[in-house]
């Protein structure tokens, strides 16, 4: 079984989040691996774990990453929960890339890793926590020509049947899904729990390598990707005005009619 | 030149919800609008379409192979809009912001080489352009992002516009479309499929009411005072993603949930975790109720009462009732 989790480095959403020309700011310092991307590192790590050792043995999980040096800490914190390899594409003319650009990439990158051996599956988080988007997932499927199966709030692969099916839950609508492999899966945060690293794996994460590809290896144009073949442009990003004081009340018996008053002097009752 | 605005309705076997009217309101400050469909429309719908200004609806006939169930796939009902789009001549295409219908677009976006805007709270036209203006960073930045190539896909947050009818109505056409749906699309199986019953008169959607009343831990599990104030105001009802893993609530608001931007959130027993700011922190009055005065949520409220919410929130539904008279 050959596993590739597409994952992003995404400021964190306890720092300070920011834009500098029209391009949200991915500093190392305030930069982490995408926190539903644990999810999906998870389900990839617990799919091989399920195989009979000799599978195990021959089974690969691919962490893969389009972004500059500094998404080496995602890439390295995939390591620590166990990921065996780690791919960072990486390269000038990728900068200002939309959803399309993006995906291009990424799945150049996965052909190339198909290249190699056959890809059962890939798998990424449910969306990314910076742009909460959730479409890159359905465009690499497209892209690839896979099945898609997304939103998966449980994930069950058979590795015999060759076959996975997701229980995705919509806001209308409980749907149990199935595809044959390979197919490109999203995970929720309700797909698991992600393990927390042990001490041998963090002190091996570090040195382990991280390969850098750039687009020329992947053959793709760097007129179709990036700013130059981007589909849509940041015209302008601004900070807004901090919220006025906040009004506080005490509630010493009269809290919740306060709060009706306040409703109703501001024509929200 | 007309710019012809394509707008998929959600719900056209029923009426039109809010959501749906604010898309048609939107469609008509950009151009001509027209409306596609999975469904028959009802008469309901019809007549609301005519209010809009929506002189034809296009009706998707999709080949008798698609299951009822497997119509719901994205690559089935993208392949459905990239038809309309054609059929229509539709220079911009808009979808309210659904999970199903997010992805619906991204693929439709794919088929048409169009670029494509998440999420957008408002949708204008500007030099000749489309252009999807956003607020992100759980609602501390405003973005603006043009849409380059000739076509366009948006899908739009519920409440970015109040819906208003045209200043005529019209009469509104059925047109059914045939549509070629490739084997490829259905290579997913839908093994189930269980709808969620849609309840009329009851509680709004949490994604598209005007009014959110939720509650966190600090319910307790009692969500009796949460949805009593709810019912006052016609409010939707949420959770915070510890709530609902706690068992007491079956919706929640957050980043990884239904991300939220209402006129008015009231949070009860919440204290405001990232998570959870980053799903509500974009609505436009936000009022807190908590026995912690240094809950993370107050930081953000425009209003905070400090105190017992069992006690605070079936006062204030009172005194709600009895202004309502």
């Amino acid at each position: 079984m050959r596993i590739v989790v597409a994952v992003k480095y995404v400021p964190d959403i306890h720092a300070d989040r920011r834009f500098d020309a029209g391009r949200v700011v991915r500093s190392s310092e305030e930069g982490t691996l995408n926190e539903l991307d644990e999810n999906a590192i998870e389900a990839a790590l617990r799919i091989v774990e399920s195989l009979p050792q000799d599978e195990q043995e021959s089974s690969e999980v691919v962490v893969l990453t389009m972004a500059g040096p500094e998404a080496d800490t995602a890439i390295r914190k995939a390591y620590q929960m166990g990921v065996g390899r780690g791919v960072r594409v990486s390269d000038e003319a990728l900068a200002g890339s939309d959803y399309f650009g993006t995906v291009a990439t990424l799945a150049a990158a996965v052909r190339r890793l198909s290249d190699e051996a056959p890809v059962d599956l890939v798998i990424t988080g449910m969306a990314a926590l910076d742009g909460l988007g959730s479409v890159v997932p359905v465009l690499l499927a497209a892209e690839l020509g896979l099945p898609q199966l997304t939103l998966a709030g449980k994930l069950e692969v058979d590795a015999q049947a060759r076959t996975a099916q997701v229980t995705r839950e919509l806001d209308d609508a409980l749907e149990v899904l199935s595809a044959p492999l390979p197919a490109v899966v999203s995970v929720t945060d309700h797909a698991n729990w992600p393990r927390f690293p042990n001490f041998k794996l963090i002190m091996a994460a570090r040195t382990q390598p991280i390969e850098v590809w750039d687009l020329a290896s992947l053959g793709l144009d760097p007129a179709t990707v990036g700013e130059a073949g981007a589909r849509t442009r940041v015209l302008a990003a601004t900070p807004r005005p901090p919220r006025p004081e906040v009004e506080v009340v005490v509630d010493k018996g009269e809290g919740g009619r306060a709060l009706a008053e306040f409703l109703i002097r501001n024509d929200l009752a | 030149m007309t710019t012809n605005v394509l707008v998929l309705l959600d719900s056209p076997q029923t009426q039109l919800r809010s959501a749906a009217l604010e898309l048609l309101t939107i469609a008509r400050s950009l151009g001509r609008p027209k409306a596609v469909t999975l469904g028959s429309p009802s008469v309901a719908t019809l007549a609301q379409l005519g209010a809009y200004g929506v002189d034809t609806v296009l009706q998707a006939e999709l080949p008798t192979s698609v299951s009822q169930d497997a119509a719901h796939l994205t690559a089935v009902v993208s392949q459905a809009l990239a038809t309309a789009v054609r059929r229509a001549d539709a220079d911009i295409v808009l979808l309210s912001a659904t999970f199903p219908n997010k992805e619906a677009a991204a693929r439709l976006a794919y088929e048409l080489g169009a670029g494509l805007v998440i999420d957008a709270a408002a949708v204008r036209a500007e030099d000749g352009r489309a252009v999807g203006h956003k607020r992100v960073f759980a609602g501390s930045w405003d973005t603006s992002c043009e849409v380059l190539t000739e076509q366009a896909v948006f899908t739009v947050r519920a409440n970015s516009v109040v819906p208003e009818p045209a200043e005529s109505s019209v009469e509104t056409e059925v047109i059914g479309f045939p549509v070629e749906v490739p084997a490829s699309a259905t290579t997913v199986t839908v093994v189930s499929r269980e709808e969620k019953p849609v309840v009329e008169g009851g509680r709004p959607t949490l994604a598209e009411a005007a009014t959110v009343v939720a509650g966190g831990r600090g319910t307790e599990g009692d969500f009796a005072p949460i949805e009593e104030l709810a019912d006052v105001l016609g409010a939707a009802v949420g959770a915070t993603r510890d709530a609902v893993y706690e068992g007491w609530f079956d919706t929640f608001i957050g980043q990884t949930g239904v991300t939220i931007a209402p006129r008015l959130y009231i949070g009860a027993g919440i204290s405001g975790a990232p998570h959870h700011r980053g799903g509500m922190q974009a609505s436009q009055v936000i009022v807190a109720v908590n026995n912690d005065s240094d809950c993370p949520l107050f930081e953000i409220a425009d209003f905070a009462v400090v105190g017992d919410l069992a006690e605070i929130l079936p006062q204030a539904a009172q005194v709600l009732r009895e202004h309502k008279g």
